[in-house]
Order: C-alpha cells, then sequence, then structure tokens
C-alpha cells in the first residue's frame, strides 16, 4: 500500500515537473511552427472522420432515444433544443476528448515510447536538438489547439445527426430546426462547454508524451506507456470535466 | 566547411581532446558502474574500448556527451570540462561530437535523405537546398550508400542502417566520432566493411574516436590503443599486439 502511495505521488510530482518544463520551453525560441503545423495535422485533421461519425451517431441516438419520453408529455417541439443542448453542453466535449484520449494519447505514448527505446531522442539530443521542444511541445500544442475544433466539429456534425434522426419519424424544415436550437441555447452554454475542451486537450498531449517521453528501456515498456496513457487521458478527463461543470454551476447559477 | 560560423573557436591547448579523470557513475545507491575511469584520448587517435557488457563502456561514453550525467570526476572535451556547462554550452559541444548508436537511432518517420538533413537545415539555416543536398550527397556517398537516398530506414538492412548512421553524423563535421558496438549484430563481412569505413574515415577527416566494440577483428583493424574496462574501473591498456601477448586469464579470455 506505501509503495501504491509513493508510486502516485512520484508520478504526480514527475508530471507536475514535466507540465513545469512545457511552459517554461513553450515560450523559448526556436519555434518549431513547421513541426507544430505537421502534428496539427496528424493528430486533428486525421481524426476528423472519426470524430465525425461519432458525432453523427451520437446527435442521431440522442433524438430517437429522447423522442419517446418527450412525446408522452406532448414536448416534441423541445426535442431540438434538448438534443442541441445535451451534445454541445456534455456528450460532444466527452465523447470526442474520450476518442482522442485512446487515438491522440495513445498515439503519442507509442510514438514517443518507441523513440525512447530505440536511442532515437538521444540522437535528437547528442546532435543538439532540444527533442522536448522538438517532440513534446509541438504535439501538445497541437493537442490543445485541435481537440476543441474536433470537438467544435462534432457538436456541428451531431446537431446535422440530430436533424436525420428527427426527419426519421416527423418532417421538419432545416432551418425551424436550427431555429429550434438557437432559441434554446446561450451563449453561457457554449462558452464553458468549449472552453474546458482547451484543458482537455491539452492534457490528452501532456499525458501522451509524459508517458512516452518517460518510457523505461525495452519493447515492453512501449506498450505500457501507451496503455497508460489512455487510461490517465482518460480518467484526467472526467475529472476536469467534474470540476469544470461544477466551476461553471458556482460561477453562472440562474 | 559549411557548419565553420558553428564551430567555437577554442582548440585543445593540450594533446588530448578528450580528459577523463575519475569519472563515478552510480544507478540507485548501490550500483556503482564506474568506479574512477580515468582516461585520455590524443587528437587523430582511435581508441578502442573492450570491456564486458555491462562494465559501463556506453556509460562513459554517454556521460562524454552529456547524456548521462556524472556523480563525480572531471570530463574535459576540447579542454572544456562539459560538467560544468549549461545546456547552451553542452549543445555547442555537441556539434563537434558525433555519436554513432548501437541500433543506429534513425527516425523512423523519416526518410534517409531526411535523416541526414535534419540535423544539418537546423543547424545551419543559411545553407540553400542546393548545398544541402549535396551535403547530404557526399555522406551518403562517403559511406556508399548513395542508392538508398529515399528509402524508409524500415527497408534497410542491420549495416545499411549503421552506414547512413554514420552518415548522419558525418554530415555535421564531428572532430571527434564515438562509436557505440559498431558492428554488433552484423556479420563478418559487412562488420569488416564497417571497421574498414571507421579506419577510411579517420584517415580521410582527421577525427578521433572512441570505439566501443567486442568485436576483436574490428579492434584490431580499427584501434591504434586499446584500454580494458573491468569493475568498474581502467584495468589495462596498450596497443593489440602487446595486449595480445598478455598473460593475464581474463585479457587472454577476449582474444582467445
Amino acid at each position: 500500500m506505501t509503495g501504491y502511495l509513493k508510486d502516485v505521488f512520484t508520478n504526480t510530482g514527475n508530471i507536475s515537473l514535466f507540465t513545469g518544463r512545457f511552459f517554461k520551453a513553450v515560450f523559448k525560441q526556436p519555434f518549431e511552427l513547421k513541426e507544430f503545423a505537421k502534428q496539427c495535422y496528424l493528430l486533428g485533421y486525421k481524426a476528423l472522420p472519426l470524430v465525425g461519425i461519432t458525432g453523427f451517431i451520437m446527435g442521431l441516438v440522442l433524438t430517437l432515444q429522447s423522442r419517446p419520453t418527450l412525446v408522452t408529455f406532448g414536448a416534441e417541439a423541445w426535442l431540438p433544443g434538448m438534443v442541441a443542448l445535451s451534445l454541445i453542453k456534455e456528450v460532444a466535449p466527452i465523447i470526442t476528448a474520450l476518442i482522442c484520449a485512446g487515438k491522440i494519447s495513445s498515439g503519442i505514448g507509442a510514438e514517443l515510447g518507441s523513440m525512447k527505446v530505440t536511442e532515437q531522442i538521444d540522437a535528437m539530443e547528442v546532435s543538439a536538438i532540444n527533442p522536448f521542444k522538438y517532440l513534446v511541445v509541438t504535439r501538445i500544442l497541437a493537442t490543445t489547439l485541435m481537440v476543441p475544433l474536433l470537438v467544435v466539429f462534432a457538436d456541428c456534425i451531431g446537431v446535422f445527426g440530430g436533424y436525420v434522426g428527427m426527419n426519421i419519424h416527423s418532417d421538419i424544415n432545416v432551418f425551424r430546426y436550427l431555429n429550434k436550437i438557437l432559441e434554446s441555447l446561450t451563449f453561457l452554454d457554449i462558452m464553458p462547454a468549449t472552453i474546458k475542451t482547451i484543458f482537455f486537450g491539452f492534457f490528452i498531449g501532456m499525458i501522451g508524451c509524459y508517458k512516452g517521453f518517460t518510457a523505461a528501456n525495452g519493447t515492453e515498456s512501449v506498450g505500457k506507456a501507451a496503455n497508460s496513457a489512455v487510461v490517465a487521458a482518460s480518467l484526467t478527463i472526467f475529472i476536469i470535466d467534474m470540476m469544470a461543470v461544477q466551476l461553471t454551476d458556482i460561477l453562472f447559477k440562474p | 566547411m559549411i557548419l565553420q560560423e558553428l564551430k567555437i573557436s577554442d582548440t585543445p591547448t593540450n594533446q588530448f581532446v578528450i580528459d577523463i579523470n575519475g569519472l563515478w557513475k552510480l544507478f540507485g545507491k548501490d550500483n556503482e558502474v564506474l568506479k574512477g575511469v580515468t582516461l585520455q584520448v590524443k587528437t587523430g587517435e582511435n581508441l578502442v574500448m573492450l570491456g564486458k557488457s555491462g562494465s559501463g563502456k556506453s556509460i562513459t561514453i554517454k556521460c562524454l556527451v552529456g547524456l548521462l550525467l556524472a556523480d563525480k570526476g572531471s570530463l574535459k572535451v576540447f579542454d572544456t570540462d562539459i560538467t560544468q556547462l549549461d545546456y547552451t554550452q553542452l549543445n555547442k559541444i555537441r556539434l563537434r561530437i558525433g555519436f554513432l548508436f548501437q541500433n543506429s537511432a534513425l527516425y523512423d518517420s523519416m526518410t534517409v535523405r531526411q535523416n541526414l538533413e535534419f540535423p544539418l537545415k537546423r543547424h545551419s539555416k543559411k545553407l540553400t537546398d542546393t548545398e544541402v543536398n549535396s551535403a547530404v550527397s557526399e555522406a551518403l556517398d562517403s559511406v556508399g550508400l548513395l542508392e538508398a537516398i529515399d528509402k524508409m530506414p524500415s527497408e534497410l538492412s542491420g549495416g545499411m542502417r549503421k552506414r547512413v548512421g554514420l552518415a548522419r553524423t558525418l554530415i555535421l563535421k564531428p572532430e571527434i566520432i564515438l562509436y557505440d558496438e559498431p558492428t554488433t549484430g552484423l556479420d563478418p563481412i559487412t562488420s569488416r566493411e564497417i571497421s574498414e569505413l571507421i579506419l577510411s574515415i579517420q584517415q580521410k577527416n582527421k577525427t578521433t574516436s572512441i570505439i566501443i566494440t567486442h568485436d576483436m577483428a574490428c579492434a584490431k583493424l580499427t584501434g591504434d590503443r586499446i584500454v580494458m574496462l573491468r569493475d568498474g574501473v581502467i584495468y589495462l591498456e596498450g596497443t593489440y599486439a602487446e595486449l595480445e601477448q598478455n598473460k593475464d586469464e581474463w585479457v587472454r579470455s577476449f582474444f582467445e
């Protein structure tokens, strides 16, 4: 038990130091803009189909599942607004972030882990290239930027999925559908939900990089790095979500 | 000459380009790997380091480039104690040292060309594309692997990877090259080719080298002097011919 607790504290301490190292490095030249753009493409753009399909299905399913209950109360007109609210405030950010934890965080963990094991990171170091700036900073910045964009994308596709779901049982005009949604959404529904995704993105990148960059020697540690990156990133996403929702509740209580 | 602007002006005032004095390295509290290694390498010399696996040979050269931190002792390279340098100063020294890793450590996601361009472009931003291309071709040509320029590292054999690794090291025109088991895992013919390449690089570029190896054929061919590491200290040193005559049982076991 003491050993386990020691591990938890050591890991927390090390991640904090790693985060500190990131903030120290991020403002220092050289800025690896080319690598940052490449990572945005690889980590963000390449996740578009997966996020898009999931977003569409979420919107569609949420509409179909909620419909019978609302019909019972004769409140079918509330369906677009309700679906959009749940999508934008909770479902799309959480589902997208979890997908990114699975796809991006584990990918970064495995990539950097294998680079560590095969001494590629050391090779960079000895040729006087700062591997932390080149590999870690660029990836964390890329996920911090791309995850929120992916969430916004999932929001839009989800709303479209909801529209398709509505049209299975009833015939509703697209403008009327969007109008219904805009009537029920406020700025305070969208902003806090989007801001929290910046933190999701940051930690997805941070945890993947930390696990990969600090992988032990041996090929087994590559798998471990990828696996523990997904577990830790997913858990962190839920914890951040809980904190963000409580904070929003305190700050913007109606 | 391309990287001339990067070179720091200090040239060693004494004849030793590498001067290691009382180097200690511990892993954990009890695991003392190096217990006071003292070693000097002259300019232009090829020094071979022999020793059992796990005796700390690789650790010694990793300490020399700052990949591992020494626990005690001084590590002078070009008359500068690298244990006293900050990150920027250390990087300036690192540019003058080439390091060939045991598994070549080629960047998997890049082609051979990109592997070679990567360090060059980052340290010499004024170079035009033509100059970069010719430097890449020249480095690959010097290891006899120009035809592999657009291949991915995964398409290369072990010997080819070693050659590309060497070309990537050479492209920055280092004054010192550290070889970490350059012939391990290769067949005898390829091993000999790599050993000959090491020798020709030293003769052509007048580089100083430390070669860590278990391959006695490589040691015989490349080494001007051989040091043997045992129990964390330098146990013996001499030329191949001298050590070959040594009666010590442990030394004999390497040569038989």
